[in-house]
């Protein structure tokens, strides 16, 4: 069996966080006594992570997903448990291990502001022991595939955020990292530019078979990239296992668009017993338990005139909103 | 190797600065013409104290103007690496692109307190140097190996103890978040460095030596340069400067297990 590249044991982090009365009065008291408080953010998780596996973390705001990445990339110390990431200690920091890891931040950039993003590149290629001949030729393979070659030139302020983002990509994977760690990647990034970034990880992990762990709130993106996803609830970990799974256990039902040939057959339909979603005029939504479908299509179509259907499956960022919000899944 | 390594990253940060700010061409002109008058507003600050005497601790016009080149040249240090570095340090902590630099396989300390530059402090640099060979001309100094060396290794104590200071409080910002006024204390701190330390009274001699020590980094090298210093003083600056590296390297790894990075 293969083994975990990422092995999480009993993983615990608590902060200490002070607290503040609104008011002046309430001001003044935390400017002389600051009562803090110690917070469990995250609570005895466990899991592990193959080599080339693409792992989503879901979880509400405050969660603690950017915490458990922050942990496993070795910037956060954890209070408790067992943590090996490429069979070391992340927290050490030791450079073999930096050089085998990146992290990308959607909200926070690396490059150089004034300077075009090359110059940040050879910056990068030489702090991760790349001579510039096989930089070069990095630059030249990811700046292909990240469709970037005209803004390796411009400087860093005068590009879109797209294009900043891509940068900001490259400048991350100049080493060639085994392990990507990115933390909402795709923020504030317009539909064609999450599309292009979200291809861009779907070929380099098929083409490295570098290990993505990804925090991100746009549902395409963990749908479109995560076989594999980790529920996490106010610090604990609620489901570890196949997105489709998950998709099935919680949402056990689908939604069947009826459009009617006349007005007797819809009105009729609509008071034939079944839960109906939706009804305008002739198109009714009803909701149908998955494993019953084929018995019931084949009663309501031999009973009534149907002229079209259309079977749809309840929006994915619906279902995974409602299970951010639940303790058990 | 390592070595090697680490003056290729340093020449790559050195470019990288030079071109940042050569793309605000104004500004760069601006803090060039700051430099001048500023050098030019300290020696008529020190023509007037010595307007209605002939020394202020001991130290005569020329003698003092060598602390003022000492001053200027330690103030075009900070204002080329201190400030662009050393300041940005609570930036990094506060939005957390500190975590950037700790992901980087290079050294963190080494990594935020020389990546940027600010080439206008070259001028502050230059201006000190031609003003104490100036010095050296008024005062009728002898210029030997021994003399160079001395002056070489006190002034590399007092850039290395000012550093320290600098980074030590800098680095206390892992836990208070915010310590701007600290820096800008020790900025202030600073300015007391251009006069000699014998014009203060006892206490504040002690405080200036042993707390904060900011006049005896300035003092000292210029005692080296009329040569009036006494061996054990700097010994003294050399131990001091040792210490206060050690401690701000220290405190820095100390530190950094208590950081927690910024929320996304």
């Amino acid at each position: 069996m293969e083994e975990n590249i990422i092995q999480v044991e009993n993983l615990s982090k608590s902060f200490d966080i002070s607290s503040k009365k609104p008011g002046l009065k309430g001001t003044l008291k935390h400017f002389f006594k600051r009562e803090t408080r110690s917070i469990e953010i995250i609570k005895n998780i466990t899991f592990g992570i193959k080599k080339g596996e693409i792992v989503g973390f879901l979880g509400a705001n405050g969660a603690g997903k950017t915490t458990i990445l922050k942990i496993l990339c070795g910037l956060i110390y954890p209070s408790q448990g067992k943590l090996s990431v490429t069979g070391n200690l992340p927290y050490k920091r030791r450079p073999n291990f930096l050089k085998n890891i990146t992290l990308i931040m959607g909200q926070k950039q690396q490059l150089i502001w004034d300077l075009p993003p090359i110059e940040s590149f050879y910056l990068n290629a030489a702090i991760y022991d790349i001579d510039k001949f096989e930089a070069k030729k990095r630059i030249k393979q990811l700046s292909d595939m990240l469709e970037i070659e005209k803004e390796l030139y411009i400087p860093v302020r005068k590009l879109s955020l797209g294009q900043r983002m891509k940068s900001e990509l490259l400048a991350a994977l100049i080493h060639k990292p085994n392990i990507l760690f990115l933390d909402e990647p795709t923020l504030g990034l317009d539909i064609n530019a999450q599309r292009n970034l979200r291809k861009f990880l779907q070929i380099y992990n098929k083409e490295t078979d570098a290990t993505i762990c990804l925090t991100s709130h746009y549902m395409k993106d963990i749908t479109s990239l995560c076989k594999r996803v980790i529920c996490i609830h106010e610090g604990c970990l609620t489901y570890d296992g196949k997105l489709e799974k998950l998709l099935k256990k919680i949402s056990p039902v689908k939604d069947i668009l009826f459009i009617c040939k006349t007005d007797k057959d819809a009105k009729e339909l609509s008071n034939s017993g079944f839960i109906i979603k939706n009804q305008n005029q002739k198109e009714i939504t009803i909701t149908i338990k998955k494993d019953s479908i084929k018995s019931t299509l084949k009663k309501i179509l031999n009973k009534f005139e149907i002229e079209d259907l259309y079977i749809n499956e309840p929006p994915v960022d619906e279902i995974i909103g409602n299970i951010l919000v639940k303790e058990k899944v | 190797m390592k070595i090697r390594k680490y003056i290729k990253i340093y020449s790559l940060f050195l470019s990288t600065s030079i071109a940042s700010e050569l793309e605000y061409k104004t500004n760069v002109i601006i803090d060039f013409i700051t430099a001048i008058l500023s050098l030019v507003g300290s020696v008529f600050l020190l023509t007037i104290f010595f307007q209605n005497t002939d020394n202020i601790g001991g130290w005569n016009f020329e003698q003092a103007l060598i602390i003022q080149g000492i001053y200027t040249i330690l103030n075009g240090i900070t204002n080329t690496w201190f400030n662009p570095n050393l300041t940005e340090i609570v930036k990094h902590i506060r939005e957390g692109t500190l975590d950037f630099v700790l992901l980087k396989p290079l050294d963190s300390q080494f990594f935020i307190s020389l990546n940027k530059l600010a080439p206008s402090g070259f001028l502050e640099i230059i201006l000190g140097v031609v003003l104490l060979f100036y010095c050296i001309r008024i005062n009728q100094i002898n210029i030997n190996l021994s003399f160079l060396f001395l002056c070489i290794t006190t002034l590399f104590c007092s850039i290395v103890i000012l550093y320290s200071l600098w980074f030590l409080i800098s680095t206390t910002t892992i836990w208070f978040v915010k310590t701007w006024n600290a820096t800008e204390v020790l900025r202030s701190f600073l300015y007391i460095g251009r006069f000699p330390l014998n014009s203060f009274s006892f206490s504040l001699r002690i405080f200036f030596s042993i707390f904060v020590p900011i006049a005896f980094i300035t003092t000292i090298p210029s005692e080296v340069f009329l040569g009036i210093a006494k061996p054990w003083e700097i010994l003294f600056e050399v131990i001091v400067a040792g210490i206060f590296f050690t401690v701000s390297r220290r405190f820095w790894l100390f530190a950094l297990k208590y950081y927690t990075s910024a929320s996304s």
